[in-house]
């Protein structure tokens, strides 16, 4: 029987369970930071010893986790890339701009369990040598805003931060940076320039990789709420432990965002891989199927961005035998585990674990021209592909769906869509605008195809222009 | 790629030095190359390609700006050698690399070149990204050619023929935005044409240090603006229509004034201070339309003040000086002039005869002065001209060849020390004689009254003055856009400019009556040109010693001053 697995979840799931720091103390809260500021060098058997602060990026790096943001990064490596010998400070900041829609999950934490993500941010800070951070929320999150600010407080008071901290000789702040309503602040680098106090233009790579020149031009680690959790539960469990959890290269548990047309839509822990979107879509303990009589219809596995899966379709994914072989298996979307590698071979990715459930109800050039909109709405306009081509297919589209389309448009938009992504822009939201483009048109080709051919029948005077 | 001989290896490069190909043709590129700031960075793709003789398209990159990869003009694709398991470079059995194509492409310009590092810029790929991001820069680009400045030196319209279409996939309703913002005293902003490339805000913000622009909304909407309340006004705002690649911004002073490819493009300097920068003046039909910035990064990078740009409108004042005159000259005659003049130089007595010429004169016209000086026994002086400087170009002193006339031994030491004395001189009556060479004395401490006291007055300048209404005989000058010469800028570089439009009526250089005066005065002779002057000078001022008037080139040389 699948089912949740929770560890990040697990308070908040208790009935009363409440953001007061009284509250997270009575369930254990802020041991796993005693037990990592506790933490002895280790002596090698060559006569060096390991730091409590590698020992923690040991054990994250351990953990196999993979950032829970979006792009599925692993942490310990994105850890390991940071400047170290540069003399210059070592930022944190914790990406707190949920905005991919479809994706509620750090709104959860934030909302009803805040220490714990400043318990998760105080240890990576303490492992990366780092002494101010920076919680970057999203605007739109005003209340979100204003729990995590009480809880920096009380953290404060209790000697969780500030100077001396628990009198091991370690300083730390944090602060809240609220963002002003932007998609692509969370974009790290996007983050990092409006953290700056400018516009949140996406920086080019090279030379301004955040591990290297990030936050006022120092190495800067930019992280997400969720894997800032889970690197609490590592300290806690051991990294070793934590990657016994879900599956490998696909370790722990992971929040999942269900929406559209579920039952039971909502966020819930799963170990990574160990659930499949049939479970995921249809289990009692997830999203409890489709409303009565109505046909699943299509998939968007990981937030808008992420290409769509047509119910039915056949993924070839390559899986690991029981041996350690790899072998290419074809398997139906539904029984895809969710997990990043799985839906990633599969074509598509997990992002930010938003799965989207559309059934047969849903007119799928609607759904696009709705998608499409958002992206030209939120490009930052920085770079050309994407600042003209993101609003020339959301007009494309919005003409399609009020029913003024020609068979053209669909290869125009098609060609439009294949010119923004592949490294022309400057950051993935080239990719994130004309993803959902392309495989719409490619997986419900028909349906757009019958609503211009619609428009087509209804005017034969544009249908005789397009043959002319 | 050929490379089978191992001492051709493209990883065993000199010190210093990085093998890479830019379409099959390896070239030897430095490992660092200056940046926008002159500091020593990685070589890009871009420079690379440009060692290699390949332009790369682009509408962001300006080399004397901070890089901002926002146009995606320059994308390429390109390849770096294969490793092995064991991190080494893998072989072709002849001892070549295997290059390993990337599967994404990078933009020349922000993209450091690596040893072996492959460039692919003429690609169907290449070709089709190119393509592609032009037509994203037209869809919502008002086409207004033909009412818009830039047309003829627009890099949208160049591009275009190498990589538009001929007819455009855009059915839908245009974004429009407002066409007229008066962004400031001297530059109008067209939101419709700026393709946001960022060069305005970009040279503003780090080259002038004035934070006045910036990019307004988002996504296609977004639009250059001013800080809210406050004008695009500093010293330096006419340059960002100069790099401005399209019509956006506009010099409210030449907007709808002339039709780029008409203009006659002549190598100039600005005249309006001692930095001497480089400039190209365009004109047409002996009418100046514009002064724009020439490279140098010797002296100005590729920038110049609004200050010294729109400092050309009194040539063409109506007062100007257009033939020889004064009260002992009958007729208008160049010749009946120079002979009065002569005559009267020759009867004055050396220490009885002062000369006043301007730093405004070229080397060459000083250095005639100085012959004139020398045979009188005459003291020399110029007027001192200075204004606040400011901390790019704009020099205090505001006179081009104040350091000329100093090596020449025109100026006093400081400039301007002698005009007092002078004045002095000739109320007791110890100067009888005077010349004044493009000034006006009466302004500059020598009054009216002190100029009726002198037995012999003779000045020269553009336009009618309180000296030349006053002389004996006066003779037109030319501005320097009238003539050829050089002028020795603060720092003590030497560079020539060229002759753009006529002089008005009888004007004619100083240089040829100087010479025809020098000659007659002294009984030398001497050739009647430019150069020959400046032979003549070089031969014997020891600071422009070794300095052919061809060393000169486009850019100049520092004197030995």
């Amino acid at each position: 029987m699948p089912s949740e697995r929770h560890l990040i979840l697990k308070n908040i799931r208790k009935p009363g369970y409440s953001t007061d720091i009284e509250c997270y103390l009575r369930h254990g809260g802020y041991q796993a930071l005693r037990k990592a500021l506790a933490l002895q060098p280790v002596a090698q058997p060559d006569g060096t010893a390991i730091g409590p602060k590698e020992q923690i990026r040991r054990e994250v790096e351990i953990s196999g986790l993979r950032g829970r943001g979006g792009a599925g990064f692993s942490c310990g490596m994105k850890w390991s890339l940071v400047d170290r010998k540069s003399g210059k400070p070592i930022y944190l900041v914790c990406n707190a701009d949920e905005s991919e829609p479809g994706t509620f999950k750090d709104r959860q934490i934030i909302h009803r369990d805040p220490h714990q993500l400043i318990e998760g941010m105080i240890i990576a800070c303490y492992a990366n040598d780092v002494h101010l951070a920076f919680i970057y929320i999203r605007g739109e999150f005003i209340e979100g805003a204003r729990i995590l600010e009480r809880a920096l407080e009380e953290a404060r008071a209790a000697g969780f931060l500030g100077r001396n901290i628990l009198g091991t000789g370690y300083d730390l702040d944090i602060y809240i940076h609220r963002g002003a309503g932007a998609y692509i602040c969370g974009e790290e680098t996007g983050l990092i320039e409006s953290l700056e106090g400018k516009r949140p233009y996406p920086r080019i790579k090279p030379p301004y990789f955040p591990a290297v020149l990030g936050l006022y031009q120092c190495p800067t680690i930019v992280n997400n709420v969720e894997t800032l959790c889970a690197v609490k539960h590592i300290v806690d469990m051991g990294g070793a432990e934590y990657a016994r959890l879900g599956t490998p290269d696909n370790t722990g548990t992971r929040l999942v965002c269900i929406s559209g047309h579920v039952k039971r839509p909502g966020c819930y822990e799963i170990e990574v891989g160990k659930v499949t979107f049939r479970d995921l879509i249809f289990d009692e303990a997830f999203g409890g199927g489709l409303h009565d009589a109505r046909q699943l219809k299509a998939i968007i596995p990981g937030g808008v961005s992420a290409k769509v899966f047509r119910a039915g379709e056949k993924v070839r994914v390559t899986k690991r035998a029981a041996d350690g072989k790899m072998f290419e298996t074809e398997m139906d979307v539904l029984d895809l585990p969710y997990d990043f590698t799985s839906v990633s071979a599969a074509g598509s990715m997990s992002g930010s674990g938003a799965i989207i459930v559309l059934d047969d109800s849903a007119d799928m050039v609607e759904v696009l021209a709705n998608i499409s909109e958002f992206f030209a709405h939120e490009s930052c306009g920085q770079c050309t592909p994407c600042r003209e081509g993101s609003l020339w297919m959301a007009k494309i589209l919005r003409r399609l769906a009020k029913g003024n389309g020609q068979p053209a448009d669909l290869a125009l938009l098609l060609s439009v869509a294949d010119q923004i992504p592949g490294g022309r822009t400057i950051c993935a939201f080239g990719e994130a605008c004309s993803w959902p483009v392309q495989s719409l048109l490619v997986k419900f080709g028909d349906e757009f195809r019958a609503k211009v051919q619609a428009t087509a029948d209804k005017r034969p005077d544009r249908a005789f222009a397009e043959v002319q | 790629m050929k490379q089978s001989q191992q001492s051709n290896d493209p990883l065993a490069s000199p010190p210093g030095m990085i093998s890479v190909t830019v379409d099959g043709r390896t070239v030897l590129v430095p490992r660092t190359m200056p940046d926008w700031q002159g500091r020593q960075v990685p070589t890009t793709m871009l420079q690379a390609c440009e060692l290699a003789g390949v332009t790369v398209p682009h509408y962001c990159y300006h080399p004397k700006l901070p890089v901002a990869g926002n146009c995606r003009m320059c994308l390429v694709e390109y390849g770096v050698p294969a490793l092995g398991p064991d991190r080494k470079p893998v072989r072709q059995p002849d001892g070549s690399l295997v290059i390993k194509k990337s599967p994404r492409p990078a933009i020349a310009c922000a993209t450091p070149v690596s040893p072996g590092m492959e460039i692919y810029t003429s690609t169907p790929t290449v070709k089709l990204m190119r393509q592609s991001v032009l037509e994203f820069l037209l869809i919502n680009h008002p086409l207004d050619c033909p009412i818009c400045d830039q047309a003829g030196e627009c890099k949208l319209q160049e591009y275009s023929v190498e990589y538009g279409r001929a007819s455009s996939r855009f059915a839908e309703t245009k974004v429009h935005k407002n066409k007229q913002i008066d962004l400031g005293p001297r530059i109008m902003l067209d939101q419709e044409r700026c393709i946001l490339c960022s060069r305005c805000i970009r040279f503003t913000r780090d080259v002038v240090g004035d934070d006045a622009l910036g990019i307004i909304n988002r996504g296609s909407y977004s639009a250059i603006a001013a800080y809210p309340g406050t004008t695009f006004d500093n010293n330096y705002t006419l340059n960002t229509a100069d790099i401005c690649p399209v019509g956006a911004l506009t010099s409210k002073d030449f907007r709808f004034q002339m039709r780029v490819w008409f203009l006659k493009e002549t190598m100039s300097l600005c005249a309006s201070c001692g930095t001497g920068c480089n400039i190209v003046i365009g004109s047409r039909e002996n009418c100046i339309y514009r002064f724009t910035p020439r490279q140098n990064d010797a002296v100005n990078s590729c920038w110049m003040c609004d200050y010294g740009r729109l400092n050309y409108r009194w040539i063409e004042r109506t007062d100007r000086l257009t033939r020889p005159g004064g009260s002992k000259l009958t007729s208008p005659d160049w010749e009946d002039a120079i002979n009065g003049i002569a005559a009267a130089l020759k009867k004055a007595v050396p220490g009885h005869i002062a000369i006043v010429a301007s730093a405004r004169l070229t080397n060459e016209e000083l250095y005639l002065v100085r012959r004139l000086a020398q045979f009188l026994g005459a003291p020399t002086d110029c007027v001192p001209r200075s204004g606040p400087a400011d901390n790019l170009l704009l020099c205090a002193d505001r006179n081009p060849n104040t350091k000329g006339a100093q090596l020449l031994g025109i100026a006093a030491s400081p400039p301007g020390v002698n005009l007092p004395v002078f004045a002095r001189l000739i109320r007791n009556g110890t100067i009888r004689s005077l010349l004044v060479f493009g000034e006006d004395v009466t302004r500059h401490g020598i009054t009216a009254d002190d100029l009726a006291r002198l037995d012999f007055l003779a000045a020269s300048d553009i336009h009618t003055n309180g000296t030349t209404a006053v002389s004996h005989y006066f003779l037109p000058g030319c501005a320097h856009v009238e003539k050829r010469g050089s002028f020795t800028n603060v720092h003590g570089r030497i560079q020539r400019f060229e002759k753009a439009v006529d002089p008005p009526g009888l004007a004619r250089p100083e240089l040829h009556w100087l010479r025809e005066l020098v000659c007659r005065v002294t009984g030398q002779s001497m050739g009647g040109t430019v150069e020959s002057v400046f032979e003549a000078m070089r031969a014997e001022v020891p600071a422009f010693r070794n300095i052919a008037w061809a060393d000169l080139g486009d850019h100049g040389v520092a004197t030995h001053g």
